[in-house]
């Protein structure tokens, strides 16, 4: 019988699938808004709770949630973490922070970046407004908001923020 | 998502997504030998709790679980037990032009491996004709080193 | 064994490809209605478990976002399988033995349209020596075709019959995708695409979703008697799989859907109708005959799923189906089965029974 070859310990095998995705119903209603941009949210027809951004369904009560309810570009910072981090692919120059804000009349916090404003400076219930990109550059996507920056209004009250924590 | 992929599909905003990763495998010592013996241009089984080979090799046995571990050449020519003629390939098949998928069983094995058959045409594929192994000239250790298998030159009586 | 019934069913039906809707969207009315038609409230049922595949949407964790159709609040308890929603229902079977909760909810989504599905399956196979070849999921069947039809078991003009018979009865099922009146002889002058396959011996491409609540003992008989159906007992559940290397199987037979049936007592007594997950029209004949199944049962009624194939819905339609007429008064032992895996791998067996 003949020798066995040593095994070979790896191997390398590319694999690649393509889809082709559409949106659905509700998230095609928020990528229009944020081509106009305009910050569509929508509201529960059964708790009143806002969605933003908008998934068409309330995760609480299993309904639709078909009413678009328009909502300005301001908000407040619930909490926040400073990226100290450095990873691949990276975007942002460190350190920089990831905020969960509350729009006003949400009814709950979404990500998103915090600029134009010193890191150690960041506080939970600091006020802030979107900041969008340039119209003419304006894709079907939440990045047309480039980041939130401070308004310089006083702090919200801890109790207007505490149950989005 | 690269933007440059979105794009109205009836009038509905869609997107490709493309997933890709290379996925870098260990393979363990079966499996491992079985592809050292294909870019060296054999074909190795294991055998089997019956006493029979099974090609491509496994680490256990089908039908027992228990563990395996004798390795074995097999020849690299066999017997097609089943086949299918695609006249159209798809883009990831291993040939892009007509031919056959086909489970074979190699002269010494008594299991049957999968793989292409690359018989000109679909009225030339027959089960129970013999096909020889189509080495692949570069081999790397993948089941790709078999480019394809043919139809064997000495025609057998079915 | 703690008695289980299939009290409700919904299920979307089933499109070739919905642009418009995302998987939750197309999930939720049929979660509301599958919930609403039980009687059942919301908050009240016990266990919540759903089958889906990551594969076929192309998101990791894609079954998370199914979670905002369901009402997850107050928190519930919940469960997965990346497989058809037929085993997820095998799970909320086996969970409501336990004796603590008294129902469940189970539900199936999909969107084959996303992927290229046959190439989707592919990733079914041995990632190391049989994947990297991509062999698609239609010619990964058409290698068990050839092989019964060699065998004698079938011919291609049988496979067209049973392709011909499913779209015809599927005239009458107003969740049918594709339906109408074929002529055998005709079918069988179109190409091949993978031989012996051709187009109308494959299930079509589907989206889709199902979903069915379980209740045990007297919550079912009581939730029954409101909505007026016969409770679908469950009698018999058994799942077999068989080897994952084809070339290690008679392709001609199918053992797993044999012990699975014969375990879940399939031919303890007659089977009025059965619901059978035969994606190939070769597979329905090969069932039929390793399930155990006379000529006097009815097989898919509703056209089965070469009339609409919502893969990890299907099968739990199957279930749904059969219990429909267990419901109506219709039948009184109705099988159910449902596969995964290439060339029938994998095979649940479902016994349902009315009172």
């Amino acid at each position: 019988m003949r020798e066995l070859p040593a095994p070979i310990k790896m191997v390398t095998i590319p694999t690649r699938l393509d889809f082709t995705i559409t949106p659905g119903e509700a998230p095609a209603r928020f990528l229009k808004g944020m081509m106009e941009g305009r910050i569509l949210a929508e509201r529960c027809p059964a708790c009143g709770k806002v969605y933003m951004p908008p998934r068409g369904s309330c995760a609480t009560c299993a309904v639709p949630t078909r009413e678009q309810v328009e909502l300005s570009s301001k908000g407040t910072v619930t909490t926040f973490c400073v990226v100290n981090l450095p990873f691949y692919g990276q975007a942002v120059e460190i350190p920089y922070v990831c905020a969960s804000v509350v729009l006003d009349g949400a009814d709950l916090p979404f990500f998103c970046l915090l600029a134009e404003c010193p890191v150690e400076n960041v506080r939970m219930g600091m006020r802030v407004e979107a900041v969008w990109c340039d119209p003419a550059e304006r894709k079907p996507s939440l990045e047309n908001i480039k980041y939130l920056r401070p308004t310089g209004e006083p702090d919200a009250p801890y109790e207007s923020f505490k149950e989005h924590l | 998502m690269s933007h440059d992929k979105l794009r109205h599909y009836q009038g509905v905003l869609s997107a490709i997504h493309t997933l890709e990763y290379p996925y870098t495998r260990s393979v363990g010592t079966v499996i491992g030998t079985f592809l050292a013996g294909l870019r060296d241009g054999r074909i190795i089984g294991i055998r089997d709790a019956r006493g029979g080979v099974l090609v491509p090799p496994s680490e256990f046995d089908p039908q027992t679980a228990e563990t395996l571990s004798e390795m074995t050449d097999v020849g690299d020519s066999g017997v097609v037990t089943t086949w299918s003629w695609v006249e159209e390939p798809r883009e990831k098949h291993p040939l892009q032009k007509p031919f056959a998928w086909a489970l074979i069983r190699l002269d010494g094995a008594t299991s049957a491996m999968l793989h292409a058959v690359d018989a000109g045409s679909e009225a030339r594929m027959k089960t129970g004709m013999r096909v020889k192994a189509k080495w692949r000239a570069g081999r790397k250790g993948m089941i790709t080193d078999i480019e394809c298998f043919e139809p064997e030159a000495r025609e057998s009586a079915q | 064994m703690r008695e289980v019934a299939v009290v409700s069913f919904a299920q979307a039906k089933p499109v070739r490809r919905d642009i418009v809707h995302n998987e939750v969207e197309i999930l939720m009315p049929v979660v509301a209605e599958a919930v609403a038609s039980s009687g059942l409230a919301r908050d009240r049922i016990g266990f919540t478990v759903s089958g889906s595949c990551d594969y076929l949407a192309g998101i990791p964790f894609s079954f998370v976002m199914a979670l905002d159709g369901v009402g997850a609040w107050p928190p519930i308890e919940e469960s997965h399988v990346e497989m058809d929603g037929a085993w997820a229902l095998a799970e909320a079977f086996t969970r409501l033995q336990h004796g603590d909760i008294d129902s469940a909810l189970v539900f199936g989504f999909g969107k084959s349209s996303v992927g290229e599905l046959p190439e989707v399956l592919t990733l079914q196979l041995d990632p190391y020596l049989v994947a990297p070849l991509w062999p698609d999921s239609i010619s990964v069947a058409a290698l068990q075709a050839r092989a019964m039809i060699d065998a004698g078991l079938c011919s291609e003009r049988q496979m067209a019959e049973v392709a011909v018979r499913s779209r015809r009865d599927a005239k009458a099922n107003p969740f049918a995708q594709l339906a109408g009146d074929f002529d055998a002889a005709s079918l069988l002058k179109e190409p091949c695409i993978s031989s012996p396959l051709r187009r109308h011996d494959c299930a079509p491409i589907s989206d889709g979703a199902s979903a069915i609540v379980l209740a045990a003992g007297d919550v079912a008989r009581a939730l029954c008697e409101k909505t007026g159906r016969t409770p679908a007992w469950i009698r018999g559940l058994d799942h077999r799989v068989d080897a994952q290397n084809l070339g290690v199987r008679d392709l001609t037979t199918c053992p797993s859907a044999r012990i699975a049936a014969q375990k879940a007592g399939v031919g303890t007594a007659a089977v009025d109708v059965a619901e059978i997950y035969a994606p190939f029209t070769h597979q329905e004949i090969l069932l039929r005959r390793e399930l155990g199944l006379s000529a006097s049962t009815k097989i898919n009624p509703s056209g089965g799923v070469l009339a609409g194939n919502p893969m990890m819905a299907a099968g739990l339609i199957r279930i749904g189906e059969a219990a429909s007429w267990i419901h109506r008064g219709d039948a009184r032992r109705a099988l159910a089965h449902a596969t995964s895996g290439p060339c029938l791998q994998q095979n649940l067996v479902c016994v349902l029974e009315g009172e």
